[in-house]
């Protein structure tokens, strides 16, 4: 593989931004382009389950609670979204943490409150507390939607599908914070792929850029943590034992991969009754029709956003098709409003 | 799929900029009303400026400000930015049942304190209250009419080579309330809403004898969808310069936080101007010499015609910036 062509990849929504709002793809080294991989958490939620949440939210006495970012992102009927929902009646409420889904449940005991438990090992944790907080303090009619995603299983799986042509890792900061640097170390190890973690400042992220070039370049697949002042080799044990206590991996669904064996984070059965899928009996059925939508192309690095034909028409951020152009971490949507039509 | 008013039509970005121009012009079109400045300049004995701004924030109350204050220099400062003095206001309460009195009396004493700052009297009002969950317990709605003092401001009088003055710092009010509204701020913190009436501010400058070709205050969809408008009405391009805008350090942390955008946070006391190159030395002292002008800085340039906003980030990358879209909204991690 010649230098000069190197396809590397950041798997984290934050990152994404961070080099969009930054402008950063013009200081890469020459012949290095970063390709978007699923690290938002919005846009591997494929469009089943998003209509699997739109129909949860119609149920009465149900208050959903989630992040904003989910609230514009369409099922598989274009248009139709959490804020479409909420203009017709439904009641959503946006919160910024788990915890105030918990405090307002309290305070309202006559209504259900189903917090939409989204993100990858970053977020669970805090969703973890939210549930033993929950429990805890007698709020039985708190409960998680679990949408929650492991990184590891979905890099296996993107490494082993057809096409797969990336040459380097640059791995997210935020869940690594979490799961330690080492949780990365499959990626040298097991495929040959050198593996940077990655702060967030202009400078982390050109720094590991740089680093991770020139570890493609010269074909050694090694394991760097540059991010030392927030990642530790181990992870953070404590957040790990609250996963571990609430949580266990389970088949999921991921947009644009497929379903994937150990992919998904449930909620184990001593904690059904915060339980959403088992409280309101949740079915999440396929997805009907074929999309235009190429968000699974995008996020799996086999397209760019630019190269879907819908990007810009079609599919803008005030109209999205797909996630990808919803969610503040999405590809799409950092190249549209941060590189321009 | 019917297309319904979702909250993203307030966001007073592209959403908001498209309801106008489907629903609302349409319908209303005149010479007053066409040019979508902040406020009208009404033909007359006098030439007068007729603007008006409702007000549904979410607290009521926050650090730096509450929806009375707000109501006043809104509407005040749509007038200012017009080349006007604001004289009389209206004020409309649309008070949800089962408002505490105290509440109300607390937002009345606000509105008082900030009309008499800005030198204007409220000479009309209406009074309606709403059953309970049919409003979010007080909006306001004010209307403002001044006397036109300094006529002529445009986005269209820009030229190539102009400078951008900012007032000050980019995104607090946004920023305030957004932490308010997730309980993340307390009395003392280092983020604070801006609300602040601009008429010294806006005076000052008119009055310095700078070239000053338009004035517009950055409230919904902040700076950056300000600067949007002001290259789309203009036909000309602007270049920013990141390291050149000023946002509190507090302010650039809870945006990161929060997945949000400091150029994209409303502002409630912070003016945009456009000004000749020429004198924009003359214009920085007369704003700086405010109290709400004294962080005033040179945040850009009008460039060539393109109608394209670029900023060039503090890591020497470029990247363009587009009118909001949608609301913005907190994000996952």
């Amino acid at each position: 593989m010649p230098c000069s062509e190197l396809r590397l990849m950041e798997v984290c929504g934050t990152h994404t931004m961070a080099i969009a709002r930054g402008g950063l793809k013009s200081l890469f080294p020459e012949g290095v382009r970063l390709i978007s991989g699923p690290g938002c958490p919005v846009c591997v939620t494929p469009p089943e389950v998003i209509d699997a949440v739109l129909e949860l939210s119609m149920v009465p006495g149900v208050v959903v609670a989630t992040y904003g970012d989910l609230v514009r992102v369409p099922g598989s009927a274009r248009g139709d979204s959490l804020a479409r929902r909420r203009a017709l009646g439904a009641e959503v409420l946006v919160v910024y943490s788990p915890m105030d889904a918990v405090d307002w449940a309290l305070e309202h005991p006559q209504r259900e409150v189903v917090f939409l438990g989204a993100g990858f090992e970053t977020t669970a944790p805090g969703t973890a507390a939210a549930i033993l907080d929950a429990q805890a303090r007698g709020a039985g009619n708190f409960s998680v939607f679990s949408l929650l995603k492991r990184v590891e299983p979905a890099l296996r799986a993107l490494i082993a599908s057809e096409g797969f042509n990336v040459q380097g890792f640059l791995c997210p900061g935020h869940v690594a914070s979490i799961t330690g640097a080492e949780s990365f170390r499959f990626l040298p190890e097991e495929y040959g792929l050198p593996a940077v973690v990655a702060g967030f400042e202009p400078g982390d992220i050109l720094g590991a850029v740089r680093r991770l070039a020139e570890l493609a370049c010269s074909g050694r697949a090694e394991l760097e943590n540059r991010y030392g002042r927030a990642v530790s080799a181990g992870g953070n044990a404590l957040a790990l034992e609250a996963i571990e206590r609430v949580f266990r991996p389970r088949r999921d669904i991921w947009r644009g991969l497929g379903e994937i064996e150990d992919s998904g984070l449930g909620i184990r059965p001593e904690f059904a009754r915060h339980d959403a899928e088992r409280r309101f009996g949740v079915a999440v059925s396929p997805a009907r029709g074929e999309s235009a939508c190429r968000c699974g192309e995008v996020i799996t690095g086999r397209t760019e956003p630019r190269d879907c034909p819908m990007f810009g028409g079609v599919c803008t951020p005030e109209d999205p098709l797909g996630p990808c152009m919803v969610s503040s971490e999405g590809a799409c949507a950092a190249a549209y409003k941060y590189e321009g039509v | 799929m019917d297309e319904l008013i979702t909250l993203d039509y307030g966001s007073g970005g592209k959403k908001t900029s498209r309801l106008i121009s489907g629903e609302i012009l349409p319908r209303f079109s005149n010479s007053a009303l066409g040019e979508l400045g902040d406020g009208a300049v009404l033909p007359g004995a006098a030439e007068l400026v007729f603007s008006t701004d409702s007000f549904v924030v979410d607290p009521l109350f926050f650090p730096g400000g509450d929806i009375g204050k707000l109501a006043v220099c809104g509407t005040v400062n749509d007038i200012a930015m017009c080349g006007g003095e604001a004289k009389y206001l209206s004020l409309s309460l649309i008070i949800e049942e089962g408002l505490p009195r105290e509440t109300l009396g607390r937002v009345l004493d606000s509105v008082k304190r900030a009309a008499d700052a800005a030198g204007v009297i409220v000479a009309t009002g209406d009074t309606k209250v709403v059953e309970r969950a049919h409003g979010d317990g007080l909006y306001i709605n004010t209307a403002g009419i001044g006397f036109l003092r300094h006529p002529g401001l445009s986005p269209r009088n820009m030229r190539e080579g102009d400078v951008v003055i900012l007032s000050g710092t980019a995104g607090d009010h946004g920023a305030a309330v957004m932490l308010a509204r997730g309980g993340l701020l307390e009395a003392g913190d280092a983020v604070r809403s801006d609300c602040a009436a601009l008429c010294a501010l806006a005076e000052a400058l008119l009055c310095s004898g700078a070239e000053v070709r338009c004035l517009r205050d950055p409230t919904r969809g902040g700076v950056a969808t300000t600067l949007c408008e002001f290259a789309e009405s203009s036909g000309l391009g602007i270049e920013l310069r990141e390291s050149e805008i000023p946002v509190r350090p507090a302010v650039r942390a809870a945006c990161a936080l929060l997945g949000l955008d400091a150029l994209y946070c409303a502002n409630e006391g912070k003016m945009l101007a456009v000004v000749s190159a020429e004198t924009a030395d003359r214009a920085l002292e007369a704003m700086r010499a405010t109290e709400t002008g004294k962080d005033s800085a040179v945040i850009g340039r009008v460039s060539g015609a393109d109608g394209r906003v670029v900023l060039r980030t503090e890591s020497g990358g470029g990247r363009i910036l587009q009118k909001l879209a949608g609301a913005q909204l907190p994000r996952i991690c």
